[in-house]
């Protein structure tokens, strides 16, 4: 676990407002390689906005703290600087973007990280036998191909092509900001089956959940509790399986 | 009486004052407009007399009408008194001698939009006669299409080879006294293409300006005829796709296309004039009068333009559909950035029985543009059971820019069908983000949003026009965001 190598990724002391209001209040954090981490916590505790945060979305002031990834400031970085070194964000809402096709914009994420390390732009025929590979892990339908990005998709469907999309770019940290809201059991275990096929020594992964239910199939190394912006409480997966039964006062009560 | 002779006898006086500088050396008549100067005109290009007729009652017509002003646009007055109407090609010696001596600016733009390099050249106007036979190409092309009968050629040659097509069908779509830019064109146009496709032929080759002889310097006043006989194809391609750097203001075109019984034409037009600087000095006015006519049966014409370039954009591509059963269609991207204005549309004219007519128009605006989608759909009482459906999106980048639609529907036979969506939306943060976070740049973030936006016009342009089409938009919206 948190061995004497720098981790992978290391919050400290981290605050963000936005909009004038505080959301993230002093939170720490230390992620090793190869590590999956798991964020509860009650709505409005900040889950969301760590998320975004790490994945530099505009709009978060960052009053103090830091964050170091791969021993670099990742706040520094503009968010596709952050993506092209191997940060992905799977979405909460997946934004449609008509008239742009799935497999161009992948294609297209996958040559920015390419070109960043240098490498040629990937083979249009290997590519795409890779994506059909990755959506039949993923189940999804060969007529995906063809459309808009999240054009038209059930929440479902937008759920599992944000999976598609990490599986297809394989970042070094995956942020998954619950991408297990709104599915039913069959399309959970999916999303858990892709996730579980990324997970490997030098990958790490965050996953931002309101629900145990997830961890059942992802079971992670740590579950943190968020409570008004910062850890309350940190511990195995038993944690969760105790949030579920106790609920999120229980926590909050200690916290105060 | 004596006073109006006098008048006349001023007038005259000052047309000679006004002929040519030297007819010999530089073949430029200097600025004003009267009926000599178009007599001149006709002169040079040995026109005959019905033309010379046609070209002097448009005049006549012109002097009778005002400047329109009804457009959403807003231009300094144009003082037509100081245009010299006729201008012989430029000689090859006043160009460029090399790539060496044309703006860097311009050559970095060709870059960009991947434009080859013999193809800069001839696109600045350098001499390239020695760099590459461009003469052996047009000898193929022209081999082809007259061994499949289809004429295709500059106006002023038509006019010497084919008069009779000519005076039977020039004006018959868009009449000299249509309105003030198209009379003014009628008067004094320059040239121009002339097409004509025989009964029941399929043009073997889009045909495109590109391969016309002297496409480059047919100045501001062009005229274009095309002529679909029955059952007939042809997919003519207008315009280059590169930015040229003009120095005259007014440019008042009109094309006129005829479709017979069965016969299919389809029009895309990828305009990028310079739309002048950043600060919304200099770039053309883009005044065009554009119609084509569904005169037979089942007859079909597919207008399809990018609007990219001028300072001002003023044109409303039209179908006129006579002939029962016949289909009228308009795709538009209209971009504008900076200080552009941009007043665009259709008129769908349904005359005939079944008619069908299609509108898909997408205007973007960035910077201070202003961009207006005016449309007419007009069912007649002949009209039996004729549809429409119209579709117009905005996309707004930035808080300074404007989009306007106005739509005019007269319906006039109860049968008809008319349908109208439209949608104005801004290109989100969420989106922008969601790209970012993907690792693509802000740049091509936008690039991919806007060309999304667009893809049902896109998808109408023949495939290379595409390519360049989408280029050009990326090149047009630079720093549209951020």
């Amino acid at each position: 676990m948190s061995t004497a190598r720098t981790p992978l990724l290391a919050i400290n002391d981290l605050h963000v407002t936005v909009e004038g209001k505080q959301i993230l209040n002093g939170l720490t954090l230390q992620v090793g390689a190869g590590e999956v981490h798991a964020i509860m916590g009650p709505n409005g505790s900040g889950k969301s906005t760590l998320a975004h945060v790490l994945a530099g979305r505009p709009g978060y002031e960052i009053t103090a703290g830091t964050v170091s990834y791969e021993g670099r400031d990742l706040l520094a970085l503009a968010p596709e600087e952050r993506a092209r070194q191997g940060v992905f964000l799977g979405f909460q809402y997946p934004v449609e973007i008509p008239g742009v096709n799935n497999v161009y914009l992948l294609k297209a994420a996958v040559n920015a990280v390419r070109q960043q390390r240098g490498l040629a732009e990937v083979d249009a025929f290997e590519f795409l036998g890779l994506v059909r590979e990755k959506m039949k892990l993923m189940h999804i339908e060969d007529s995906f191909l063809s459309r808009g990005v999240n054009e038209g998709f059930s929440g479902g469907e937008k759920k599992r092509n944000e999976v598609l999309q990490m599986l297809v770019l394989e970042p070094r940290l995956a942020i998954l900001d619950e991408t297990d809201s709104g599915l039913d059991i069959d399309a959970l275990k999916v999303v858990a089956a892709g996730v579980n096929s990324l997970r490997s020594p030098e990958r790490t992964c965050l996953l931002v959940t309101h629900y145990q239910r997830l961890l059942e199939y992802v079971v992670p190394d740590i579950v943190h509790v968020l409570v008004r912006g910062r850890i309350a409480r940190s511990g195995d997966r038993t944690l969760a399986l105790e949030l579920e039964r106790r609920g999120y006062d229980w926590v909050s009560g200690q916290a105060a | 009486m004596s006073e109006n002779a006098r008048q006349l006898e001023t007038l005259i006086a000052r047309g000679y004052q006004h002929g040519f500088v030297t007819e010999i050396d530089s073949d430029t008549v200097a600025p004003g407009l009267d009926e000599d100067v178009v007599r001149l005109i006709s002169r040079k290009k040995q026109e005959p007399a019905f033309l010379t007729d046609w070209r002097l009652k448009a005049l006549r017509h012109w002097l009778t009408m005002r400047e329109p002003h009804w457009a959403h646009v807003k231009f300094a007055p144009i003082d037509y008194q100081g245009i010299s109407y006729y201008s012989a090609p430029k000689s090859r010696k006043d160009g460029p001698k090399s790539l060496d001596e044309v703006d860097p600016k311009l050559l970095e733009t060709y870059e960009k939009l991947g434009v080859p390099l013999h193809e800069r050249a001839r696109l600045a106007g350098v001499a390239v006669d020695a760099v590459f036979d461009s003469v052996s190409v047009a000898t193929t092309f022209r081999e082809r299409l007259a061994a499949a009968g289809v004429v295709f050629c500059p106006f002023s040659e038509a006019v010497r080879t084919h008069p009779q097509l000519i005076e039977q069908y020039l004006g018959s779509v868009v009449p000299y006294t249509d309105n003030f830019f198209a009379t003014l064109n009628s008067a004094v146009f320059s040239d121009g293409s002339f097409v004509y496709v025989p009964r029941g032929v399929r043009c073997p080759m889009e045909l495109s300006t590109y391969f016309r002889i002297n496409a480059l310097n047919t100045g501001q006043f062009e005229r274009t005829l095309i002529i679909a006989d029955a059952g007939s194809y042809v997919s003519y391609l207008e315009g280059c796709s590169a930015p040229m750097r003009d120095e005259n203001q007014l440019h008042a075109a009109v094309v006129e296309l005829i479709a017979l019984d069965d016969a299919y034409i389809k029009y895309s037009t990828v305009q990028n004039w310079y739309p002048g600087d950043a600060n919304g000095r200099g770039g053309i006015y883009n005044f065009v009068t554009k119609r084509g006519e569904c005169r037979g049966r089942r007859a079909h014409i597919s207008w399809t333009q990018v609007e990219t370039g001028s300072a001002i954009t003023w044109k409303y591509p039209s179908c006129v559909l006579r002939g029962e059963g016949s289909i009228g269609e308009f795709y538009s991207v209209a971009t504008v950035n900076h200080h552009q204005q941009a007043d665009t549309g259709t008129k769908m004219i349904h005359i005939g029985r079944d008619t069908r007519s299609t509108i898909i128009s997408k205007g973007i605006s960035a910077g201070r543009g202003q961009n207006t989608y005016r449309g007419l759909v007009k069912i007649l009482p002949s009209a039996h059971a004729a549809r429409n459906f119209t579709q117009c999106d905005s996309l707004l980048m930035g808080g300074e820019c404007g989009a306007h639609t106005f739509p005019y529907v007269e319906v006039k036979n109860p049968s008809a069908t008319v349908e109208h969506e439209a949608s104005t939306s801004k290109i989100s943060d969420d989106q922008l983000f969601y790209c970012l976070a993907r690792g693509i740049s802000e740049e091509d973030a936008v690039n991919m949003i806007v060309s999304g936006f667009c893809k049902s016009v896109f998808k109408e342009l023949p495939m290379e026009f595409a390519v360049e089409a989408q280029n050009l938009l990326a090149v047009s919206l630079e720093g549209a965001v951020g």
